[in-house]
């Protein structure tokens, strides 16, 4: 398992490899809003935190079909389903790896790009802390999403279209969770209502994706 | 390890495409399944490699013990010839890759990127990767498409070698390999959708059948 990590890590780093498409695009979010919404510092800096959250998600969006879909179709995702990995463990090292080329750059881009939404200075912190919980939880739920639509060709659209609904209970309380955070409010129940959708998605989906995947490979 | 399968029945898309099959596959022994295109051959070999489950009957043994080339070859374009052997000796707990860089005569590209390979080239890489599977059984689907007379000589060094070590190997190939092998045609197995299913073993699917006649 350890050796599919380092392959995939690997081949997102290499040319076309897609890393940096999400966090390219996060950058491009976070510096278009201010020049969309007007220069005033308190409205931005109200919006900054939901902002952030938004771009992040969609940025974690853009990539999702690349998890399967390029081992289905060069054939690789059949040999390593008769491998002697069980096929949940490959939804979890997929995920895992998604986040690490994806999540994880967003996480620790997310405060910094903040500062061009005059983002309030508790809000860096309480921006990286959600997104770190949170996009675990978006990674897993993509490549669930991205097991169901792996046979299908330009599968994209319809892949968004599952994903998307599933993404908004993370963003409700990830957003808030910023929000009231760098308000100086408790944000302590959205961001454990966030950390159990977390959990319970890496709990869960690896056995759901795996079920779509072994009826996809059909 | 054995490989029985009794009373199989493939289908692909729910369809049946071959019934009836039954057929063993011994250590040591090399089978080719001949058969037109689209005769299921393919869908034959997915179903021993677990990839689909059976309609009807069974298959003895555990995936585990079988490894399938198919026709894609599942490398990673931007991945070195080596780090793709690499790659898949490594999720198979195989330390060593020198007697499948070797045996399919890869020496010389280990370090050029599969992308920039030829079809020949890929498709030696591709056989090489059932090399550091170290499984007992190859089910392999027409495995000779774009090989050169040599690299076909190479392919066939490496299944004898591996028969003769005790393995077994289940080849669909239109050409002649030039193996001491045994033959198995599926066409006599060629399922009818039109006929009707009296003898009872073929329940699972006969009402469904019924319903549409």
């Amino acid at each position: 398992m350890i050796a599919l990590l380092v392959r995939d890590l690997r081949l997102a780093m290499r040319a076309g490899g897609g890393f940096g498409l999400g966090l390219a695009f996060f950058l491009i979010v976070s510096t278009l809003v201010p020049f969309g919404v007007g220069p005033e510092a308190a409205i931005l800096s109200r919006i900054a935190p939901g902002i952030l959250w938004v771009g992040a998600l969609l940025a974690c969006l853009l990539s999702l079909d690349r998890i399967f879909q390029l081992d289905f179709e060069d054939g690789s995702l059949d040999l390593l389903a008769t491998a002697p990995i069980p096929m949940e463990g490959i939804v979890g090292v997929k995920a895992l790896a998604h986040w690490l080329v994806t999540g994880l750059p967003l996480t620790l881009a997310a405060p910094v790009l903040g500062t061009l939404m005059n983002l309030e200075s508790p809000g860096h912190f309480w921006i990286f802390i959600t997104l770190l919980i949170g996009t675990p939880a978006l990674s897993m739920i993509g490549a669930f999403g991205a097991a169901l639509t792996v046979g299908l060709k330009r599968g994209g659209l319809l892949l968004s279209l599952l994903v998307l609904p599933l993404y908004i209970p993370t963003l409700i309380f990830g957003a808030e969770a910023a929000t009231r955070g760098t308000a100086g409010l408790s944000a302590s129940t959205p961001l454990l209502m966030m950390a159990g959708i977390t959990a319970g998605s890496i709990a869960l989906l690896p056995f759901a994706a795996a079920a779509a995947l072994r009826v996809n490979l059909r | 390890m054995e490989l029985r399968v009794e009373n199989l029945t493939v289908a692909r898309g729910g369809v049946p495409v071959l019934e009836g099959l039954d057929f063993t596959l011994s250590p040591g022994q090399v089978l080719i399944l001949r058969g037109p295109n689209g005769s299921g051959k393919t869908t034959l070999l997915r179903t021993l490699a677990g990839l689909q489950p059976p309609l009807v009957g069974s298959v003895s043994t555990d995936p585990e013990q079988i490894t399938y080339g198919a026709h894609a070859d599942g490398l990673k374009a931007t991945l070195s010839v080596e780090e793709n052997l690499h790659f898949w000796a490594s999720v198979h707990g195989v330390a060593d890759i020198a007697p499948a860089v070797d045996g399919f005569n890869l020496r010389g590209l280990l370090e050029r990127p599969s992308a920039n390979l030829s079809a020949g080239q890929k498709r030696r890489l591709g056989l090489a990767r059932l090399l550091v599977t170290g499984r007992p059984i190859w089910l392999l689907d027409e495995p000779t498409v774009s090989l050169d007379v040599a690299s076909v000589k190479l392919f066939a060094d490496a299944v004898q070698r591996h028969v003769a070590a005790g393995g077994s190997a289940l080849i669909a190939t239109h050409i002649d390999l030039g193996l001491k092998a045994d033959t198995f045609d599926v066409g006599p197995y060629k399922a009818d959708a039109h006929r009707p299913r009296d003898d009872g073993s073929r329940d699972s699917y006969s009402g469904f059948d019924e319903a549409f006649q």
